[in-house]
């Protein structure tokens, strides 16, 4: 069971490698649904007693992360006719190798903090700081709209893997709060969107520079 | 009493989408906000006796003075809103009339959350639904600042959620059956595993302190306030800041409970001070008065942080902060909406002699400066003296000549700002609009106003005796 759930968790980090290099918007959001979709599949593996809430927030997380995103997003997308992120501000090489830094940054650090039963998800921490570190990369790196979007869903993915470990210890309510304020956020998010693609006619957030000092 | 609290507005919020009349709806606001302030104070006044059954849901003192602030000033905000709508019959406001009234039951939850999971959420749903706010005006400028609003505020968050899971860890780590309520986390912080709890406090004032707006993570505020209208900015600037100050009031509660002060006091104290030195820098030579408004907000969540850092005999300060500098804000923000609508512009390029041609706004908004920036007789100063005592009474004289040289250069940056709007002769050739200082868009700021003075002059007892108990409750002492 360890062994896979590891194995599963290397695919998580490769994914977020996967996510950095590809400059195909359309691929991102794939990359970063299914990224989602692993992680509701973790969830379960990753508790031997299976309950009600686990197999409820794993559901729900596998409909809202894998499913209803990635729909919200294919739409905002298909309405602002954009294909190709074009001009990252650094290339999807030197990205990769920043995210293998990150990892590597991630797995050091999580050998400094304590962990409650050594033998259990000794992966899970170094993931989720990995995971978080890549979802800033992305947002810092790139400058189109929804790519920025899909740097904060990578983002919360590396949460979502942190909040493995506590789904017995955290209520139900608040998961479920957690993911709906995450599936409201991006709703809201899209809607903005779609308004900078019909103000500005584009979705370059480098566009956006009228207010400054 | 929570239920009231919370849902009502809730419930209004949902009325307001379903009213059709654009005339009529604004009118929910004050009605809500008049049942808001009512049980408010009835709640205040039941005193300790108020619980839910609920472990959550528990009104402690720090919550019942952010949540007595957040009802007050949305009462003012209310009827001036009702005004400032008046001026925007152009457009529909179902929207705005909507997220206003769930924004006042989100903050009410927030100051009821007594689960660290449970605030986190409540905190959230704040941003999303003050998103709409800000881009009311639908311009292009209102839309970068609604993407920077959500993107950051979002970002910083997030943050705050892992900070809340490494919470949760740091418990589970002392074999405890984690629930993040504050009870448990305090009655079992010295137990706590340090290197996850030290991560936590990180992370919790990273994104706690990107909603309060603290430097460097104050970005999206200048661009937010100076966009939104100015019921909005007082509402960000009096409701979403204190309710994140709230939430960073309990870790600090939590780790102060853990024995760790020396760690949390020197990186509050570093964010303050440097909070108060950004907005200093940027607020001399300022030409926009509603981005120095937002520079103000940045200052003030500073000097919260530091009279936190400095902690024991400065809490009383910095509780009595929470309130004055929220009615303050209320002040500025409603008297610089009304200088805006009606020279059109918020750029002192254009705008000058606002007492001249607005008597009353121009007149509040000096008043305002003034007691901001602490000057005697208002509130602030008297909050403001009190922490600079307590940084003396702790022995903390670098940190107090900083406070005091920083409260000089935001005194002088922002006096160069505010004198050009209202001082000298309105200039002839700008087209007057049709704005003119009326009952509602006046009168709540003279309230509030009235308000901001009293307590730099007289502290009733019964808050006294509230402000008191917050101090010892965040002392964790019985």
């Amino acid at each position: 069971m360890t062994s896979l759930l590891d194995a599963l968790l290397v695919i998580v980090l490769v994914m977020n490698l996967f996510a950095l290099g590809t400059s195909r918007i359309h691929a991102l959001i794939r990359i970063v649904s299914a990224q989602g979709a692993l992680l509701g599949v973790i969830m379960v593996l990753v508790h031997r007693h299976l309950t009600i809430p686990v197999l409820a927030v794993a559901a729900a997380g596998i409909a809202i992360k894998g499913f209803l995103i990635p729909a919200i997003m294919q739409r905002a997308l298909q309405q602002a006719y954009v294909k190709r992120e074009i001009e990252p501000l650094i290339s999807p090489l030197a990205s990769i190798l920043l995210g293998a830094i990150a990892t590597a940054f991630a797995v050091l650090l999580a050998g400094q903090l304590p962990l409650v039963n050594q033998n259990d998800g000794a992966l899970l921490v170094p993931t989720s700081i990995a995971t978080v570190l890549v979802g800033f990369i992305i947002l810092t790196t790139r400058f189109k709209a929804l790519t920025q979007v899909v740097g904060y869903l990578v983002l919360e993915n590396g949460i979502f893997v942190f909040g493995m470990l506590l789904i017995e210890a955290m209520p139900l309510v608040v998961e479920m709060g957690v993911l709906l304020d995450l599936f409201v956020g991006v709703f809201v998010i899209s809607i903005i969107v779609n308004h900078i693609n019909r103000a500005f006619s584009t979705l370059d957030t480098r566009q956006l520079v009228s207010l400054r000092e | 009493m929570a239920f009231v609290l919370i849902c009502f507005p809730l419930l209004m919020a949902a009325l307001a989408a379903v009213v059709s009349s654009n005339r009529v709806r604004p009118w929910l606001l004050p009605a809500t906000a008049l049942v808001h302030v009512a049980t408010t104070i009835a709640v205040l006044v039941q005193g300790t006796g108020v619980s839910t059954g609920v472990a959550w849901l528990v009104l402690d003192p720090p919550g019942r003075i952010v949540l007595l602030q957040v009802s007050v000033l949305f009462l003012l905000c209310s009827f001036y809103a009702v005004g400032y709508l008046r001026y925007r019959r152009d457009q529909t406001n179902r929207v705005f009339c909507a997220c206003l009234l769930a924004f006042l039951g989100v903050i009410s939850l927030v100051t009821w959350s007594h689960h660290l999971g449970l605030m986190w959420v409540a905190i959230e749903a704040s941003t999303l639904v003050t998103a709409p706010l800000i881009y009311f005006n639908r311009t292009q400028r209102s839309i970068e600042a609604t993407w920077k609003y959500l993107l950051v505020g979002s970002v910083g968050i997030a943050l705050a959620l892992l900070g809340t899971f490494f919470l949760a860890y740091a418990s589970l780590h002392a074999g405890l059956d984690s629930t993040l309520t504050l009870e448990s986390l305090l009655e079992h912080a010295p137990r706590l595993s340090k290197p996850w709890l030290h991560a936590a406090f990180v992370l919790l004032l990273v994104g706690y302190g990107t909603k309060m707006g603290l430097a460097p993570m104050h970005t999206w505020k200048p661009d937010a306030y100076g966009e939104a209208p100015g019921v909005v900015g007082a509402m960000l600037a009096g409701g979403v800041t204190s309710s994140a100050f709230l939430a960073l009031l309990r870790v600090y509660q939590v780790c102060h409970a853990a024995g760790d002060d020396a760690y949390t006091s020197r990186l509050l104290l570093f964010i303050g001070l440097f909070s108060m030195a950004v907005a200093g820098v940027f607020m001399v030579g300022q030409r926009d008065f509603k981005r120095m408004l937002a520079y103000s907000s940045v200052e003030h969540m500073g000097i919260l942080a530091v009279g936190l850092g400095i902690g024991g005999p400065a809490l009383f300060g910095t509780m009595l902060h929470v309130l004055t500098n929220g009615l303050t804000k209320g002040v500025l923000f409603l008297s610089a909406g009304n200088i805006h609508r009606d020279y059109g512009s918020k750029s002192t390029d254009h705008v000058r002699g606002a007492m001249q041609r607005l008597p009353l706004s121009g007149t509040l908004f000096l008043a305002g400066f003034l007691a901001i920036t602490g000057s005697p007789p208002f509130g602030p100063f008297i909050s403001e003296f009190a922490i600079l005592n307590g940084a003396f009474d702790e022995g903390r004289f670098v940190t107090a000549g900083l406070f005091l040289f920083f409260l000089l250069v935001v005194f002088i940056g922002m006096g160069a700002t505010v004198l050009h709007v209202v001082q000298g002769r309105a200039p002839t050739d700008i087209h007057r609009t049709d704005y003119r200082d009326g009952f509602l868009t006046g009168a709540p700021i003279v309230v509030s106003m009235m308000l901001v003075l009293m307590l730099g002059l007289y502290i009733p007892p019964p808050l006294s005796a509230l402000l008191g108990d917050a101090v010892r409750f965040l002392e964790n002492q019985p």
